[in-house]
């Protein structure tokens, strides 16, 4: 959509207020991210930009926040309860939504409308009402406050995230490509591994590292369900905002932020590759 | 099958079954397949979160704590046809069960229950229980009245009746502002108890509020994106996603640090002399506080539907209106717009769906008037503990979203959601 | 014949062995306590002493008071907490419960001089589940530089009155203290807040005091908030902890002042959830902490009274900033003219109601 050579005035006006409109609209939903990045690195405990920073005076910037989440024991052990509950809730979603997305995908499938409600509820019901019920179950069947309780209840809902991107990759699959390896004589898992995994790949990916942020960024079911030794970095910073925001949750914010752009790169290449792999133009 | 040969049943296979059979067969073994792919992942959300919920959703009409501390006192109380007094075998039984509740220390337990209802009946049973400890013999009846004159009031009574049943109403009716008088008639909460009512609305149109935001701000970048080149939209593309893959609760932080009354924003107003040092606006632990930062973390959800949508209305129809003679104002309401209708709706109910469970920021950042239904959820299962009421507004809530979701089911499809 | 006896009873050996429950010491305990300076008082004068004697680490947890987190753990069948500091209404109520484990008083250690743990603390602060360790109280507190001069406010009714003294105000997010104040100010004596507020019409009144400065008032959950919403200029003046205020004025020179006038004061106990999963170190914890001495420790840390008389004694400058720590806590004569006695027995009843009531009030 660029402006014709022969827009009138008014267009010509409309189209650039439309432009500054657009652009406001998006310094709206960057600008709160980019903000804290350089406010991280503030020497003072402040949460605004001091005439030092503005001045651009080396002193007035200082990585005394981030030695802090270094040195915290806290901070630490949280951030490994948030990598190893992430990776186990990640693997556990993917192998069981990858498997069920395969199934949803078969032409065949009875009551598809209905598992595929069933298989995405966790993405819908509101986490309040999730945490609350994982918290009575799991204390009664002894899960609560341990490790595998909080994967469990982060695998269930990481999955439909891993159903929905992997049943997108399976639109448009050509069923008969299976009849074709298998009448070439492939065993079902030659098959599966030789001419389904490749396709699907990058939705698997993707719907792995969805399952991954969802339960990297996770904080309602922890509140409910952690014990103080499962702490995960979104309880530690709940604890931090409730309280009183010190500069080390500016760092630690900064930290998942770069954390988030390097899996939405990664995110994006895949995509471009499987519309590639499928053909779709992007 | 290429062996099939024509016989007077219809088709065979090579081994002589009927080929239609042989179809059916071959149909159900892979639907079996089917299902078994899906049926592990079926279960797991059975069992780790289905079940839970329902679980948790049954306490909004249980009610177990006075059968399980005065359990004979129940029974008796139940099968008393009720009004006045009961007769002087009720108040022995009671009296000999409030005794040994209190020597195994389980009557706080009942207390806490009863003390929702009336705030009176912690102290009462106690002080009872403790003096009874020192009568040995009846009548009870005329003991329990000298320890406290409460035991001769029929409303008392009319309350443990009330109470004893294994299931109750009272957390829906709670719910709903309702509440049982002594006379055991429903009627409205006391003024000063009355919020629910007030919260279920404000929610409802706080979510209204920012869908609709979401969409006024959400069509234009959906629609730049969308007509510009893929090269640059690709580029925008990432101003969207970038916040949609950041954390929920630095997105929460980086607003606190923005709005507050020390924060960024009135540090450049009082910068540029607009307001001065000690005008800051109130901006955030409120409302305002709520609906803005709301309105960032869930605008992505609408975008991405309006997008892919966008992408996908061919530029000639709008070509074409034009030639025909349509102002381009005409011919985006007319030919543009009602095509976006789909993405609008998708993005719409999603983002509606969200907020209107949303817990964290309104937690974070709502301060006393941004409290949504969610919130008061939370008191009570972990504050108030009053668990049946927080399960009843659970259950309503639930229900509200569910309908929507059955709606989206209907209208989109959720096998048509997609992500980036 | 022989062998096989002794296989028998060897096998009989490992079968009872592999049977007793293993009595097992130990290795950390989960203390719960209400974190910033308080929680730092007690690592430096309990936790860490503990640990340097036992070998048992000690994981030092916070919470914002109340009895609900507990309960929720016993009634769910899923306690992790050993030992919880809370206020004497909540270990009441605990205790009424059967929430919080009867507590074998008589094994408390006796004073150095000898008098037994029953009378050597102060009256009313032992209970049968919970063992008191401070006195302490609830004061409001407002920046010097912002009222130089002594024109600040001096009492409960100035603390109400935004004409006189504009700007914001922050309370506690409960209904605890902020009841009593407001019936303060609106002229009710100290020594019938109580009675007042037992009535509807008490409360009516107190709900309504509060009503003047409902939209003026920046609510805080946990102690370590206002000493920082002071600092920040986000509150002209706040309810707080005394030890908390103190401790900001002492160890990072902040200008700010006390007003004793209303204070509410109470006290803070030792209580173990029934179930605590490490119930009987927990216990020789809290033997070890509430002795005279470490009590006195713990004064040197924050301005809060030890709950044991021959403590007193042993209290003298602060670790720190070696102030004497005498005139600043909540028991001196001059702090303590108008101050209530935060009434556990009327909390223990009402809590539940007023906090609903309290919460409704608050969201609309």
């Amino acid at each position: 959509m660029s402006l014709p050579p022969y827009a009138s005035p008014l267009e010509r006006a409309w189209y650039y207020s439309f432009r500054t409109a657009c652009a406001l609209i998006f310094l709206f939903l960057i600008s709160p991210i980019l903000v804290i990045i350089p406010l991280s690195f503030n020497a003072e405990p402040y949460f605004t930009f001091t005439e030092g920073m503005i001045a651009l005076d080396a002193e007035a910037y200082s990585i005394r926040w981030y030695q802090d989440i270094v040195g915290n024991e806290q901070w630490i052990h949280s951030m490994e309860n948030s990598i190893i509950v992430g990776i186990a809730s990640t693997i556990l979603a993917t192998v069981l939504g990858t498997t069920a997305a395969l199934g949803l995908s078969r032409p065949n499938m009875p009551y598809k409308g209905l598992a595929m409600g069933v298989l995405i509820s966790p993405m819908i019901v509101p986490l309040i009402i999730t945490a609350a019920g994982m918290f009575f179950f799991y204390s009664k069947v002894g899960l609560a406050q341990t490790y595998l309780g909080l994967i469990l209840a982060h695998t269930a809902l990481g999955t439909p995230f891993v159903v929905i991107t992997v049943t997108a990759t399976l639109t448009g699959f050509d069923q008969s490509l299976i009849r074709a390896s298998q009448s070439l004589g492939a065993t079902p898992t030659r098959t599966f591994f030789k001419v389904i995994m490749p396709l699907i790949l990058p939705g698997v990916i993707s719907g792995a590292l969805f399952a991954f942020v969802t339960s990297f960024d996770e904080v309602v079911v922890v509140l409910f369900l952690a014990g103080f030794e499962q702490r995960t970095i979104p309880r530690q910073m709940w604890a931090g905002i409730r309280e009183q925001i010190s500069p080390t949750i500016l760092a630690v914010a900064t930290v998942l932020i770069t954390i988030s752009i390097m899996l939405l790169t990664t995110v994006e290449l895949l995509r471009r590759r499987s519309d590639r792999l499928r053909g779709i133009k992007s | 099958m290429t062996d099939a040969t024509v016989s007077p049943v219809g088709l065979m296979t090579s081994d002589g079954v009927p080929l239609k059979q042989s179809l059916a067969r071959a149909e159900r073994r892979s639907r079996i397949r089917a299902m078994m792919l899906v049926a592990p992942l079926f279960l797991f959300i059975m069992i780790t979160f289905i079940v839970p919920i329902i679980d948790m959703l049954l306490r909004s009409v249980d009610n177990p704590r006075f059968q399980e501390v005065l359990p004979e006192t129940a029974q008796v109380l139940m099968e008393w046809e009720g009004g006045g007094l009961p007769p002087e075998s009720i108040y022995a039984v009671m009296a000999a069960e409030m005794k040994a509740a209190m020597k195994d220390r389980s009557l706080g337990r009942l207390t806490s229950r009863l003390n929702f209802e009336d705030p009176g009946m912690r102290t009462l049973m106690f002080k009872t229980a403790r003096r009874l400890n020192r009568v040995d013999e009846g009548p009870w009846k005329e003991a329990m009245i000298k320890i406290d004159d409460e035991w001769g009031d029929p409303q008392v009574w009319a309350l443990m009746k009330r109470t004893a049943p294994a299931y109750t109403t009272i957390h829906y009716l709670n719910a709903f502002d309702l509440t049982v008088s002594p006379e055991g008639e429903i009627v409205a909460q006391p003024e000063e108890l009355q919020i629910y009512g007030l919260l279920f609305w404000r929610t409802i149109w706080m979510s209204l509020l920012i869908t609709g935001l979401c969409a006024l701000l959400g069509f234009p970048i959906a629609y730049l994106l969308a007509t510009l080149p893929t090269k640059t939209s690709n580029l925008l593309m990432i101003l969207v996603l970038l916040p949609f893959w950041t954390s929920l609760l630095v997105r929460t932080t980086t607003w606190i640090v923005l709005l507050q009354t020390e924060g960024v924003i009135n540090d450049i107003l009082v910068w540029a002399t607009i307001l001065n040092d000690d005008e800051r606006i109130q901006m955030i632990y409120n409302q305002t506080g709520t609906i803005v930062a709301m309105t960032h973390i869930l605008l992505p959800f609408m975008v991405l539907p309006l997008y892919s949508v966008m992408k996908t209305i061919d530029p000639s129809y709008m070509r074409a209106a034009r030639s025909l003679g349509a102002t381009q104002v005409t011919a985006f309401r007319r030919i543009y717009f009602p095509n976006t209708i789909p993405g609008l709706g998708a993005g719409g109910i999603l983002v509606f769906i969200l907020a209107i469970g949303y817990y964290i920021t309104p937690a974070l950042v709502g301060g006393r008037t941004g409290q949504l239904i969610s919130n008061f959820i939370a008191f009570h299962m972990q504050e108030s503990l009053n668990w049946g009421l927080g399960a009843a507004l659970g259950a309503i809530l639930l229900a509200g979203v569910l309908a929507m979701y059955w709606l989206y089911n209907k209208l989109i499809g959720v096998d048509n959601m997609k992500f980036g | 014949m022989k062998t096989r006896f002794l296989k028998t009873t060897a096998l009989a050996a490992v079968l009872a062995f592999a049977t007793v429950p293993a009595v097992q010491a130990a290795d950390a305990i989960t203390a719960v306590s209400w974190g910033g300076a308080y929680t730092k008082s007690q690592i430096e004068a309990y936790h860490k002493p503990f640990e340097a004697k036992t070998g048992i680490k000690i994981n030092s947890q916070d919470y914002n008071g109340g009895l609900a987190e507990v309960r929720a753990q016993v009634e769910a069948g899923n306690v992790t907490w050993d030992v919880v500091d809370m206020e004497l209404s909540d270990a009441v109520r605990g205790c009424d419960e059967g929430i919080l484990e009867p507590l074998p008083l008589s094994d408390l250690p006796a004073a150095p001089d000898g008098t037994a743990a029953a009378d050597d603390f102060i009256a009313g602060t032992l209970h049968d589940c919970a063992v008191a360790t401070i006195v302490w109280s609830t004061i409001f507190s407002y920046d010097e530089e912002k009222y130089p001069g002594g024109s600040g406010p001096k009492t409960v009714a100035d603390f109400f009155d935004t004409a006189k003294f504009p700007g914001k105000r922050g309370l506690r997010k409960s209904p605890k203290v902020n009841l009593e104040w407001a019936l303060l100010a609106d002229g009710v004596a100290a020594d019938k807040v109580y009675e007042i507020l037992a009535t509807d019409a008490g409360v009516e009144r107190a709900f309504a005091k509060l009503d003047t400065i409902k939209d003026d008032v920046i609510w805080w959950e946990a102690g370590a908030q206002p000493p920082q919403m002071l600092a920040d200029g986000e509150v002209a003046m706040t309810s707080a902890y005394n030890g908390r205020v103190f401790n900001a004025v002492a160890t990072e020179d902040k200008p700010f002042n006390i007003v004793w006038d209303g204070q509410v004061w109470d006290i803070d106990l030792w209580g173990i959830p029934t179930g605590a999963p490490n119930k009987d170190a927990a216990w020789d914890f809290i033997k070890f902490s509430t002795d005279t001495q470490r009590l006195a420790d713990q004064a040197s840390w924050i301005s809060y009274g030890p709950a044991r008389k021959s403590s007193a004694p042993l209290v003298g400058k602060h670790a720190v900033a070696g102030i004497p720590m005498g005139p600043h806590m909540p028991t001196a004569p001059e702090n303590f003219t108008n101050a209530i006695q935060n009434d556990f027995a009327f909390w223990a009843d009402y809590q539940d109601e007023l906090t609903v009531r309290f919460n409704t009030w608050l969201a609309k």
